[in-house]
């Protein structure tokens, strides 16, 4: 039981906007030893052809399929056995293979949570572990916000507070969080603007968001399979107008089923294999995205006294 | 534990602080007139004969039953004012004429989407009759835009120099003044109070509106009657001045409205057989002609806008005005600018996409003219204007960016010229590329004779409107939507159209 609760496993999540990279954070329950440190790249590709325009599914011949490419350096550290704590920072690029827009690139927001592990109870069956995590991201870059879906951002700072529970039995696990994400103002590089009425200013006024993720399947030494259902949705916005672009501050939702696998390589210790995809159910002013990652990740013991790196704990 | 919870706390708490945003427009300050330009009924009107064309009946007397019965509705008002009728009071106190601009270019941007694409690949056009069946009518296209703003800017001017004139004839006290127990809610004026300058504009617009925004009349008829009742309360007006003013405006605007009517700006669309002449009679001239960008190909936007009738000159003066031919497609020098355009296309600066699109103005937005009548307002504000000379320096800016939209467009679809991205595959843009010929372009013209016009009414800042006009016309070559030709050519051609409505500013009577 405690050996499942080291590693590590990220999901890459597409939320927020036109494939736009809510952060990849950690959606799991899995902690990190005391002094493990872990490092590692992540490739991603997304891609859709239709998007809901409001409630309306339509595709648009002037974008044909857009296609957002990331990659992203991940680093993980645990505090203590109780507390860990990771940063992503993304370089994201967004094009379509037909109509007049120039494809976007750069780096876009850096991200950290902190995770804290609030309850760890064993019972004669199974395993309750109960976390807190809290998170900040913010733009790295000053990239322009206003031509979703080819920004390659959203541009707010975001603050995350979440609480997730899990549960083992066996081998098998279940996940639930919860997310509550506030979200800054943002402006734009113009001086006006029409939501649902003429708005005199740059600064755009963003909608909170909610999260729910439940994550289910198979956890045994270093093995992880699992399927992912989650859903994002704004707490507010205004929905696209018929033929309109789409604005930063829309109401977005997405439900999302996907799955995950992690392996450890035996032959080097510490070192992961990570994939993955995700394909969008329903949204709403969001395109439908499928979604599919691989990365590679290297668990290491910064502590002088263990030099054994890639620790025996990841099991 | 504890410490997540600190920090869950201390970012609530830094997020609440940073919710609100600063509207300018709510911020303007209430207009307090430094002039009142009580004798404004002598300025020289656009479409009226005599500032007295429009009969407007002397007021009853300021005193006796029927005036005591009025003076008792404000003070109803103002005995039940709550702080939703205090803020607007401030709000239309801050000029009638600023106000209805601004709600002009709100409709204006909810309104300039371009229809979506049947089925078929067809387009549907907007059908006046039916305004709000998809796709809604209007399409408020810059060249629509540039019509409704002045349209709306000179019927306002008009209306505002017979209200003057009648002020001035009657001259009838606010109720304050009539009656000390009535309190002045926004700044006393020795301007005369019948009829009432907000009722007039408000007359004109409910005329205006009508015309051009008709699947709005609920919306407008709530404003209307939201100023209405601020006037009342703000103890400026009582009924009668704001019946009478209404009267006055509304037929005023009629007249406006029957020129609308026949200017030729509803067969602006042409029809197919006149797109295809258009284009064959470019091929023959030896030119590659515009193809549209779009999937499937959109008809190219109010090819026939170009003979549309303007304010300030005749279809004569419109040729003479034109801008040579642009740069032949198969010339060294075409080559060098497209060459110019991809080289902005490939690597832009940060700053060339802010300025971008800062001037963009694109669909959901005001358009370039309602960009440069914000610009206008912002200028103006500080200045504290009467309403009438509002409406006169709005109207002399918008009928020079309706004129310059006209002889852009009539340019446009003379030289039928490819856009860059059409001439190179490789060009891709940071802004929308808009759906009719290149040459010349339309931001270049309006920002040409908007700078020009503003230049005149508020000499000192030159410099500033003559920059923004550059930049505003530079940001469609960073756009990589337009050549160096386009720009240059298209502003020189608004300076020149702007200087037809200086030429009309300094013999309108205002003075300056």
């Amino acid at each position: 039981m405690e050996k499942s609760f080291s590693g590590i496993i990220i999901l890459f999540i597409f939320l927020g906007g036109f494939d736009q990279l809510y952060g990849q954070s950690d959606q799991d329950a899995l902690m990190m030893k005391n002094n493990e440190f872990c490092t590692g790249f992540m490739y991603q590709h997304s891609g859709w052809d239709h998007y809901w325009e409001g409630s309306i599914k339509r595709d648009n011949q002037n974008i044909g399929t857009l296609k957002t490419q990331m990659v992203s350096y991940m680093g993980m550290y645990g505090i203590t056995n109780k507390l860990n704590a990771f940063v992503t920072l993304p370089y994201v690029k967004i094009s379509s293979n037909v109509g007049e827009w120039k494809e976007q690139q750069g780096v876009q927001d850096i991200s950290a949570w902190l995770k804290y592990w609030i309850v760890d109870k064993k019972g004669e069956k199974g395993r309750f572990g109960l976390f807190g995590l809290a998170g900040i991201s913010t733009p790295v870059t000053n990239y322009n916000i206003d031509m979703l879906p080819y920004s390659i951002g959203l541009g707010s700072t975001n603050l995350s507070g979440r609480i997730m529970a899990d549960y083992q039995r066996g081998r098998w696990f279940a996940t639930g969080s919860a997310t509550y994400i506030l979200r800054s103002n943002v402006e734009l590089d113009r001086n006006s603007y029409y939501t649902t009425q003429m708005q005199y200013t740059n600064e755009i006024r963003m909608p909170h968001a909610t999260q729910w993720m439940l994550r289910a399947g198979y956890r045994y030494k270093g093995w992880i399979a699992e399927a992912i259902a989650d859903n994002w949705t704004t707490q507010g916005g205004h929905d696209i107008t018929r033929n309109n672009m789409p604005f930063v501050s829309n109401r977005m939702e997405a439900t999302r089923l996907g799955a995950n696998f992690k392996w450890e390589d035996g032959m080097v210790k510490g070192l992961s294999l990570l994939t993955g995809g995700s394909f969008t159910l329903t949204g709403r002013n969001i395109g439908q995205a499928s979604t599919f990652y691989g990365g590679i990740v290297y668990l290491f013991n910064v502590s002088s006294k263990s030099s054994s790196s890639g620790s025996s704990k990841i099991k | 534990m504890k410490k997540l919870l600190y920090i869950i706390a201390t970012i609530l708490i830094l997020n609440s602080c940073n919710k609100s945003i600063n509207d300018q427009s709510l911020a303007y300050p209430v207009l307090n007139p430094k002039k009142n330009d009580a004798n404004a009924g002598m300025w020289k009107p656009i479409m009226l004969s005599a500032p007295d064309q429009v009969m407007v009946p002397a007021p009853g007397a300021a005193a006796g039953p029927d005036y005591t019965t009025q003076i008792n509705e404000i003070k109803s008002f103002q005995a039940n004012l709550n702080d939703e009728g205090k803020k607007n009071i401030s709000y239309w106190g801050a000029g009638a004429v600023l106000r209805w601009n601004e709600i002009t270019r709100e409709l204006v941007a909810k309104y300039n989407l371009p229809p979506v694409n049947s089925p078929d690949g067809t387009y549907p056009f907007p059908d006046a009759n039916n305004p709000l069946a998809y796709p809604l009518f209007p399409f408020a296209n810059p060249p629509y835009a540039a019509r409704a703003y002045a349209y709306i800017s000179a019927a306002c001017f008009d209306a505002l120099v017979a209200c003057y004139h009648y002020k001035k004839l009657y001259n009838r006290a606010a109720p304050y003044v009539a009656n000390t127990t009535v309190d002045a809610l926004l700044p006393k004026t020795d301007l005369p109070s019948y009829p009432s300058e907000d009722a007039t504009v408000a007359g004109v617009m409910w005329e205006m509106m009508k015309l051009l925004f008709p699947g709005e009349q609920a919306y407008v008829q709530n404003l209307i009657q939201e100023h209405m009742d601020a006037r009342i309360a703000s103890g400026a007006n009582v009924r009668s001045d704001l019946e009478a003013g209404y009267a006055l405006g509304r037929s005023i605007a009629i007249k406006f409205a029957t020129r609308a009517r026949t200017d030729r700006a509803g067969a602006s669309a042409g029809t197919p057989a006149i797109w295809k002449q258009m284009e064959s009679a470019t091929i023959a001239r030896g030119e590659i002609p515009w193809l549209s960008l779009e999937f499937p190909a959109r008809p190219a936007m109010l090819p026939l806008f170009g003979r549309v009738q303007p304010w300030l000159f005749d279809s004569a003066i419109l040729i003479s005005i034109r801008p040579p031919a642009p740069p032949s497609t198969s010339s060294e020098k075409f080559k060098k600018e497209l060459e110019e355009v991809y080289q902005f296309s490939k690597n832009p600066t940060r700053e060339q996409i802010r300025v971008a699109q800062f001037w963009a103005d694109g669909v959901s937005t005001y358009t370039p003219p309602g960009h440069w009548n914000a610009i206008a307002a912002n200028v103006f504000v500080p200045m504290q204007m009467s309403e009438v000379r509002w409406a006169r320096n709005l109207a002399l800016l918008n009928m020079a960016l309706m004129d310059a939209s006209i002889a852009c467009w009539d340019t446009k679809y003379l030289y039928f010229n490819p856009r860059p991205g059409q001439m190179d595959k490789r060009i891709k843009t940071v802004v929308g590329v808009p759906n009719f010929p290149s040459y010349t372009s339309g931001h270049s013209t309006f920002s040409g004779a908007a700078a020009t016009v503003l230049s005149h009414i508020v000499s000192d800042k030159t410099d500033d409107f003559m920059q923004m006009a550059n930049e505003a016309s530079l940001s469609r070559l960073y756009g990589a939507i337009h050549y160096r030709s386009d720009c240059d050519e298209g502003l020189a051609c608004g300076m020149r159209v702007g200087n037809f409505a200086v030429k009309r500013a300094v013999t309108d009577g205002a003075g300056n």
